[in-house]
């Protein structure tokens, strides 16, 4: 089991398994940012729970953030290793013929995500970091002093996008983000061995999430951006 | 047809190698691509010059000899063929024609077209076979019967001519559909079961050991493979190697 | 030299299993020090070396391909006969006895043939163990399909790539071997001399096609299970470098050479298109289950057929000749190939094949695709009179059993052959002939063995369907490794072979001149022009249908062009490096030499036997006519030219069958 990880397929099936995790976390994700469209109180409510919980804040958020790197790690290392495999490349190569651009293209969409992540920490969990264990404002108000003047989630969020190249970045990331759940999301199914009568409709499944996740981020900045 | 083509030429294994153009006339579109060559090299032969080396024997697609990179793909632009069935028919006069040799680190280029496939040997020596003695007493051959679509999916499987296209027309040169194709053969009867685990652990770790790369799901083997072989194929061997895992 | 057949005594049914019982084994311990070479890894080749191999003893194979799984034994497609009877349809080891020997027009060694009988029912076994997977019904059981020439349904398949899976069950077997250390696999390497020492075979020379380098091995046998010769025509079902050349050294270094003229031209092959063709493609004689072969009966239909003004299906019913089912009802288009090809070439001769060269035959599937419709829309509880739907659910059927072959016409032809017939002709194929042996497979020489298509034992002059792979695995499987015992038995005590001896070196000095002398030969014409001329008299003049003006013309054009082709053949390069072009020249070389002794083979044999038609002698309906003083086995002694062969005969006794006039009616 120990040596699992330096063959081709058990790490191809590492690669699966923490993107088949990271794709649960953004569907969670993304369910509560929709809410700041429908409800910026429970969008507050659920936010501040997320934020303060211990579950989450001490066990949940390093897995992620562990399963992330790994991710791209593990991604790097494949992609070295198969960059060795072909030294010489081909003079004409007719990749479109035989595979989607999606398909050949994951290290690049997988940078772009890598270099939004980067913003996105940025933009938001280094702030949240800051407030929360060096600042040690639990409090989640927009006052800490005030206890009326209410939760400061919806607001910071909401602020962020005022500014239009940042929704121009952030859409521009969730189009790669597409592009790689495209891929990613049926390849993960068939690197763990699934590929029986339910794959199919697993893989119209995929599609849909692909594209309806991203575009519902898209979604999101927009209506913050639009809404000032 | 009057063609251009722009063939790889590599002395030996050691030569560095380059594209060099060359003009041909009245090719027939009902000739296959290897009799285009033939009579390539018949011209090259008596101008005193070096015919192209290319790797052919059956020439009715069953033996995996030729190989060759074709505009941009394995066995060129046909389906379901390999090189020495493609037919000038696929292509029109005036056309320029790039040939090269299959590219991967595990198949080292011997000469100009040539590679050398014997690391798809080497994947089999490491498990592709069922331990079973020769004598004139193993067990009748109906005494275990085997589910029809079972058979039917080993023996698509057991269809793979092991000519390297997989591995040629995948971005990162794996050979997980070849070595899919022979660990699932064996996985879907019976007679493979009593070796399963050791089978696709041995066979995987000589294919890593061979300097494949890894498999992305791109499905570009499946497409290109002349014999159609099926991406299940890589599935199952996922399947068979976590569950080998586990058994340790 | 007399020949001795060296048959076992006794009653047929029991020489074979007395002769195992009474022959000395070599102790395990002893195996160990004993090498055999293998050269060729097809069926024959590949399962001998792997049985040799889990026997004990040290193996090194050789084949000229990049690997022993690409043999030409893949491109066998319809089945493998044996005597299983799963049918109940009364099969026997006898029945599958008397069939190939009637099938081989009476011109096949019984003892050998009832021992490939009695064996073939193991090499199913066998290749089930071994993971090969056959074709089976919803049961679960081994399914069987009926082949030409016979009554019963024998042969197991796998779809139509039969050859490649039994082919990668034998490769397998061997990867074990290998794996184990216990085969030391030499790929791309070419055998281009056998050594002799004190009598004995003891070694080869090869090539490495690679580099260049000339190598020498030793064993304390040597095995050749190095195919056929069909290459001779230039165009036939064979490989590209399928060749004579490890069996025409064998030869001239005193193996003789058997019935060389028996050559089997297969009736389903895809018809010539032009000049430029390199090699015909064969398509499985299990397409004649179902399809029917005819000519149009009209010569105004043949020619509105080729100006392409009609189309083969609008012909009527009874404008069509279905010549097999009107010369031969009682197996119709099953006959056996000898029978089937001839009948071909007898309606094109007559002038009515239906391509634009005039050699063409129709093989049609409409009366299939219609009965399998049928049939099916019963099953289904469908409208039978929906001419669309069982069209539809007929061609289905077909795709199903036929599928691929269709598929490989369709990609050749460039036409569909499940609406329109296919155009077939006959093809060069297989050999009978080979290299003559023994009952325990050996050559003339001491401890050179031949097996498989490279020998001549089993076929007679002509060789049913679906009993190559048949002879090739019961050969490699289960014949050699007892009878090859019994030889080394007595080199126990003689130790490792060295190569450092002056007949090793005599051997690679006259390989290096040979090699030399094509190098620097800097002639004007190309192999392949040689070869196709070579290919053009045999065809013409020692094709489907001989006559001894044709073939004394044959023996001296060859004569005449092999001695322009070692004045005149060119072959770029050097010898130090992958140089097709000259290991091509060996191989053709050889070919200019059996060519000869193949017309010399044909114009002696006074007779018609299975794939040998002598025009002189036929029945008044065209039949092949045979004659009891030909009852022998031609094996000819090398001495020099093929001209001064000296024939040997060995007379073939029929104790168990009685001989007769072979009627398919």
């Amino acid at each position: 089991m120990s040596g699992i990880l330096n063959s081709s397929i058990g790490r191809k099936f590492a690669m699966a398994l923490s993107a088949l995790f990271l794709m649960i976390f953004l569907l969670q994700h993304f369910s509560i940012n929709i809410l700041s469209v429908f409800s910026p109180d429970t969008f507050n409510e659920v936010s501040h729970f997320m934020g303060t919980f211990w579950a989450v804040q001490y066990v949940l958020q390093p897995i992620l953030i562990l399963g992330v790197i790994f991710h791209f790690v593990m991604g790097f290392v494949l992609e070295i290793r198969n960059r060795n495999a072909r030294k010489i490349n081909y003079a004409k190569n007719n990749g479109s013929a035989n595979s989607s651009w999606m398909s050949r293209n994951m290290i690049w969409s997988g940078l772009a995500i890598l270099a939004f992540i980067v913003l996105h920490f940025y933009d938001f969990w280094a702030p949240e970091i800051n407030v929360k264990y060096f600042k040690g404002d639990m409090s989640g108000l927009i006052d800490p002093d005030n206890v009326d003047s209410g939760f400061r989630y919806w607001e910071e969020l909401h602020h962020k996008f005022q500014d239009m190249w940042r929704v121009i970045l952030y859409c521009v990331a969730f189009i790669f983000l597409s592009l790689h759940l495209l891929h990613g999301f049926s390849s993960a199914f068939q690197s763990t061995g699934m590929n029986n009568k339910y794959s199919k409709g697993l893989q119209g499944f995929g599609k849909a999430y692909a594209i309806i996740i991203p575009l519902g981020f898209v979604f999101i900045a927009l209506f913050h951006h639009f809404t000032h | 047809m009057n063609l251009t083509l722009k063939i790889w030429r590599q002395a030996n294994a050691n030569d560095k190698g380059k594209m060099v153009d060359y003009k041909i006339s009245d090719i027939s579109p009902d000739m296959s691509f290897l009799e285009m060559l033939d009579v390539l090299n018949n011209e090259l032969i008596e101008k005193g010059e070096q015919p192209v080396a290319f790797d052919h024997d059956c020439r009715e697609g069953i033996c995996g000899s030729c190989s060759l990179y074709i505009n941009g793909e394995a066995h060129g632009p046909d389906r379901g063929v390999t090189t020495c069935q493609l037919h000038m028919r696929m292509f029109k006069d005036g056309d320029t024609i790039t040939i090269e040799p299959f590219r991967a680190t595990a198949f080292p280029v011997i000469k100009d077209l040539i590679v050398d496939r014997t690391s798809f040997d080497r994947i089999q020596h490491a498990g592709g076979f069922i331990s079973v003695n020769t004598s004139g007493n193993t067990i009748d051959a109906n005494a275990i019967p085997v589910n029809k679509h079972n058979a039917d999916d080993a023996f698509s499987a057991a269809t793979c001519i092991g000519c390297g296209a997989c591995v040629a027309s995948c971005k990162n040169s794996s050979a997980m559909l070849f070595v899919g194709a022979k660990v699932s053969q064996f996985a879907l009867l019976p007679q493979g079961q009593v070796e399963a685990t050791d089978r696709v652990l041995n066979m995987v770790k000589q294919m890593d050991e061979e300097g494949f790369g890894n498999c992305t799901n791109t499905g570009a083997c499946e497409v290109e493979c002349p014999k159609g072989i099926s991406l299940e194929n890589i599935a199952r061997m996922n399947r068979e190697y976590l569950k080998a895992s586990l058994k340790g | 030299m007399a020949l001795d057949s060296k048959i076992p005594k006794g009653p047929i049914k029991d020489k074979w299993t007395d002769y195992k019982n009474h022959i000395d084994l070599v102790n395990p311990a002893n195996k160990r020090n004993i090498d055999v070479i293998v050269v060729g890894t097809g069926l024959a080749g590949g399962s001998a070396a792997a049985t040799l191999a889990e026997l004990g003893y040290n193996v090194k194979a050789f084949c000229f391909q990049d690997s022993p799984r690409r043999a030409h034994s893949i491109a066998a497609q319809g089945g493998i006969n044996a005597a299983k009877n799963y049918q109940g349809d009364g099969d026997s080891t006898y029945r599958l006895f008397y069939d190939t020997v009637k099938g081989g027009d009476y011109r096949s060694r019984e003892a050998n043939v009832y021992r490939l009988a009695e064996v073939s029912a193991n090499i199913i076994d066998q290749c089930v163990a071994q993971g090969v997977p056959f074709a089976r019904e919803y049961g679960g059981l081994l399914d069987n399909r009926s082949f030409g020439g016979v009554l019963v349904s024998r042969t197991f398949y796998a779809a139509g790539q039969t050859g490649q899976q039994l082919l990668l069950g034998a490769y397998s077997a061997m990867n074990r071997q290998i794996g184990r250390g216990k085969i030391k696999m030499y790929n791309r390497h070419e055998m281009l001399d056998v050594v002799k020492v004190d009598g004995k075979a003891r070694g080869i020379i090869t090539r490495n096609l690679i580099t260049g380098e000339i190598e020498r091995h030793s064993a304390h046998a040597v095995v050749l299970g190095t195919g056929g010769y069909g290459n001779v025509f230039f165009l036939s079902t064979n490989a590209m470098g399928s060749n004579v050349t490890a069996a025409w050294k064998a030869h001239k270094r005193g193996a003789y050479f058997a019935n060389p003229c028996y050559t089997q031209i297969h009736p389903t092959c895809i018809p010539v298109s032009g000049d430029h063709q390199s090699k015909l493609t064969l398509m499985s004689e299990s397409l004649r289950n179902d399809g029917r072969i005819w000519v149009p009966k009209k010569m105004e239909d043949v020619e509105a057929i080729r100006n392409k003004t009609l189309k083969p299906k609008d012909i009527a019913e009874e404008d069509r000749d279905y010549y097999l089912e009107r010369r031969y009802p009682a197996f119709g288009n099953l006959v056996p190939r000898d029978v089937a090809s001839r009948a071909a070439k007898e309606r094109c001769d007559a002038g009515y094949g239906v391509n634009a060269t005039g050699e063409a035959v129709f093989l049609d599937f409409a009366s299939a695709i219609i009965r399998y419709g049928k049939e099916q829309a019963t099953v289904r509880h469908l409208d039978v009179n929906d001419a669309a739907l069982v069209k539809k659910l007929g061609q289905e059927v077909v795709k199903n059993k036929y599928g691929n072959l269709f598929q490989m016409y369709e990609k050749i032809v460039d036409q569909d052959p499940y609406n329109t017939p296919m155009m077939i002709y006959p093809a060069v194929h297989y050999t009978m002939g080979g290299i003559w042996v023994d009952y325990n497979l050996m050559t003339t020489v001491p401890g050179l063995y031949a097996i498989g298509e490279a020998n001549f034992s089993d076929h007679g002059a002509n060789r049913l369907g679906a009993s190559a792979l048949m002879q090739g695995l019961a050969d490699g499987y289960f014949v050699l490794p007892y009878t090859i015992g019994d030889y080394l038995s007595n080199d126990i005590r003689t130790g490792p072979i060295s190569t450092d001896t002056r007949e090793f070196e005599d051997a690679e000095a006259e390989v290096r001149k040979n090699i030399d002398h094509l190098i620097n030969n800097n002639g004007t014409h190309s192999v392949d022009y040689f070869h196709k001329r070579l290919g053009k008299i045999m065809w013409n003049k020692c094709g489907m249908a001989r006559n001894a003006e044709d073939l004394k013309s044959a023996i001296s054009e060859i004569s005449q062009l092999r001695a322009e082709f070692w004045k005149d053949v060119r072959v770029p390069g050097t010898e130090n490096e992958f140089n097709e072009e000259l290991a091509k020249a060996g191989r053709v070389a050889d070919f200019l030499e059996l060519g000869e002794l193949f017309a010399k083979d044909a114009l002696q044999r006074e007779e018609s036997a299975g794939g040998h038609f002598r025009e002189e002698y036929q029945t008044p309906e065209g039949e092949a006519m045979r004659r009891k003083e030909f009852q022998y086995v031609s094996a000819w002694e090398y001495k020099g030219e093929p001209k001064d062969a000296i024939l040997h005969k060995e007379e073939l006794a029929y104790e168990n069958i009685e001989v007769k006039e072979r009627s398919y009616k």
